[in-house]
């Protein structure tokens, strides 16, 4: 702290006016219980409402989960309406979001850890990604719109499944490319040198040592902002995702309406479908007035808190095994 | 491993790097690095570009300019009287927008400069007091739609602050390491909730359980809306909070404690002030946080936009507002043909979104560098 010369003097401070000190310990430690009440309950109340809000679903949702709920088209008939357009169409997405997001951000991660010095180029790039992560996911969509939609129209189909993941994956490459960096820097350098020191190149060490040493770390990220991703509502309705998809993307029209191999049979029935997601399909579901909607709703998003919970679940596990010691 | 008898030299069989080939694909697999790096930057380009490119494309479109020749009739016809002036104003709202500097003469008065037609849309754009973008006779007042999104994201930091602040003291703090250990997750679980279950939730659950003690809240309402709001950005206050108060070192509050102090003087007098720009910075990150939140808002609160007026509707919490991430949503579920006014319009509320909470991000970024407190 500062001291300026007037501190100094001799002067004594003026104690005199104050009351003398009066230790009231027993108002103030009755301050402290309060105090830690009140810590106590804030925590308490923010986990009573997530519980409020997980069993009203439950309640509402779980008794509408059967499998023809499951295995349905929407219908204007809450009854028989379900949510496999919804299923496959959050399926193809993710399926490219993935085969997208995952080489370009763990790349960009490569590049900013492994392949560059420090220069202004790096730091760019460094301020960039975090104001990236702090823009609307909104925005992005209106990105999508304009570059994916309307600009490359030949390539996407307009408002299309590939036009949906390439925004999506634009959306959470911030968030992988954090996460690689992160996982990269965990493996010892010790590794690198040993590499660098029996003579390959930097790409040769990277490739064989440093990447499957932080691949489930880097992993681990990816499964997060997958996760992330998958929730994503805004930008997917902003880029024109639909609302009431009676069909799948690709070329298995009847059950089990999607099929992975689709991707090589079709490529183009499945990336230029119009589509829609399970949250979207949720968000038109709550927006209508009849209650048998409502409860349409809530079992889709059961389901989909469940597929949030795998993929979680696969993130923790995959993070207890990176975190075990190395032998 | 068998060594097979080669003719050439014995030294064929020992190891032989190819360097040539080794440094051409480190060289490749740079470049492609780099590539996906520089990807990043083109996203912010993009976004940007994208962004100020439609906005100008909006206050540039013809619909100004005849707005502006009809709002000018009186001060160049000084002597029509309004019937002649409401014909004339007719006219000119009829005349095809594409050529509207050769279709002058049927009117017989010069149209405004392209220029004067984008200032009297930035001006309609800040000053409007209503927003009315997809009526007959349109209003652009961005600040109702602003108005709202602060009005919805007030509450939530009214939810979040005190929640947030108090739970990463708890967990600092007060929490055994174990119950921490368990705690932890379970807020982390609230963020990974995704917004549409929020939404679900503030608009069958909260709202009817709300209207129960408020009788004039309505179906859609801002206070709701706001409320789970604050709930959904609550643990990004707790955790960058706790990281805050983590970051303040052992001794000061031993130094604390050794004066005299309490348990709740301590924090108070010396770790929250010592934290105070992780706090602060991690409240402006939630405020962004919250301005850019869709779903809830626009589930939740309404799609109504408030005039702004001496009735002050716009800030009552009770009635429906229109939020600008709302407003956006509902035009593209209405699937606004492309070049239409209220296309562009998007991308102008867009802008101002952007631009709103880049300067939160930004502010957040200078107050950490301004007033950490550095501790050795």
């Amino acid at each position: 702290m500062a001291t300026s010369p007037s501190d100094l003097s001799p002067t004594p401070p003026a104690v005199a006016e104050s009351p003398p000190f009066s230790a009231n310990l027993g108002r103030r430690y009755g301050m402290d219980w309060l105090f830690q009440l009140a810590a106590w309950l804030a925590t308490v109340i923010a986990i009573a409402v997530l519980a409020w809000l997980l069993l009203d679903v439950l309640n509402q949702g779980l008794g509408r989960i059967d499998w023809q709920f499951l295995t349905s088209f929407p219908s204007r008939r809450p009854q028989n309406a379900g949510i496999i357009g919804a299923l496959a169409g959050t399926f193809w997405v993710m399926i490219i979001v993935a085969v997208v997001a995952f080489p370009v951000g763990v790349g960009a991660g490569l590049y900013l850890e492994e392949f560059s010095g420090d220069n202004w180029f790096t730091r760019l790039i460094e301020i960039n990604i975090s104001n990236l992560a702090g823009v609307p996911s909104i925005i992005y969509g209106l990105l999508g719109l304009a570059a994916f939609v309307r600009l490359m129209e030949p390539v996407t189909g307009g408002r299309s499944v590939l036009a949906g993941a390439l925004t999506l994956a634009l959306l959470i490459l911030p968030i992988i490319i954090v996460a690689t960096r992160e996982a990269l820097r965990g493996v010892p350098d010790s590794i690198r040198m040993a590499g660098l020191a029996m003579g390959g190149t930097r790409w040769q060490v990277v490739s064989a040592h440093v990447l499957p040493a932080a691949l489930s770390g880097i992993l681990t990220g990816v499964i997060l902002a997958l996760s992330r991703a998958i929730g994503e509502t805004a930008p997917l309705i902003t880029i024109g995702a639909l609302t009431f998809v009676p069909f799948t993307p690709g070329c298995t029209p009847d059950f089990p309406y999607f099929n992975p191999l689709d991707l090589l049979r079709c490529p183009v029935d499945v990336l230029q479908s119009p589509f829609t997601v399970m949250p979207i399909q949720i968000f038109n579901w709550i927006s209508r007035p009849q209650k048998a909607f409502h409860e349409n709703a809530a079992a889709a998003i059961i389901v989909l808190m469940v597929m949030l919970v795998g993929m979680n679940s696969l993130a923790i596990i995959l993070r207890s095994r990176f975190q075990r010691p190395r032998p | 491993m068998t060594v097979k008898p080669t003719t050439s030299s014995p030294q064929a069989s020992l190891w032989q790097p190819n360097r040539r080939r080794s440094r051409r694909i480190e060289g490749l697999v740079r470049a492609l690095c780099f590539v996906f790096a520089a990807i990043s930057i083109l996203t912010t380009l993009g976004i940007v570009l994208t962004l100020i490119f439609e906005t100008f494309d909006l206050f540039f479109d013809p619909f100004f300019r005849q707005a502006l020749w009809v709002h000018r009739l009186p001060t160049m016809l000084p002597n029509a009287s309004p019937a002649e002036l409401q014909a004339l104003g007719d006219q000119i709202q009829a005349l095809d927008p594409k050529q509207l500097a050769s279709q002058a003469s049927r009117v017989g008065l010069d149209p405004p400069s392209r220029l004067a037609g984008f200032f009297y849309a930035l001006r309609r754009f800040f000053t409007d007091t209503r927003w009315t973008p997809l009526f007959q006779n349109p209003n652009f007042g961005i600040f109702v739609l602003v108005s709202a999104t602060l009005l919805t994201s007030a509450i939530a930091l009214l939810v979040a602050i005190p929640l947030g602040l108090l739970i990463a003291i708890f967990l600092s703090e007060y929490a055994a390491p174990r119950v921490r250990q368990v705690l932890k997750p379970v807020l982390e679980l609230i963020a990974g909730v995704p917004s549409v279950v929020f939404g679900y939730f503030a608009l069958l659950t909260v709202t009817p359980f709300l209207q129960g003690w408020i009788p004039p809240l309505q179906g859609f309402n801002a206070l709701s809306a706001g409320l789970v709001l604050g709930i959904s950005i609550t643990p990004l206050v707790a955790s960058l909070s706790e990281d805050a108060i983590n970051a303040v070192p052992q001794d000061l509050r031993q130094g604390a404690f050794a004066m005299g102090a309490t348990k709740r003087e301590t924090i108070q007098a010396v770790v929250l002030p010592a934290a105070l720009s992780g706090i602060v910075a991690s409240i402006i990150l939630a405020a962004s946080r919250a301005i850019g939140e869709t779903m809830i808002v626009s589930l939740a609160a309404g799609q109504n936009p408030q005039p702004i007026d001496a009735s002050l509707s716009f800030i009552n919490p009770f009635i429906p507002v229109m939020t600008m991430t709302a407003f956006i949503v509902q035009v593209s579920l209405g699937d606004a043909p492309f070049g239409s006014l209220a296309y562009k319009t998007i991308f102008a509320v867009g802008m101002s979104l952007f631009v709103m909470t880049l300067g939160l991000n930004i502010l957040s970024y200078w107050f950490v560098r301004r007033f950490r407190e550095k501790y050795e």
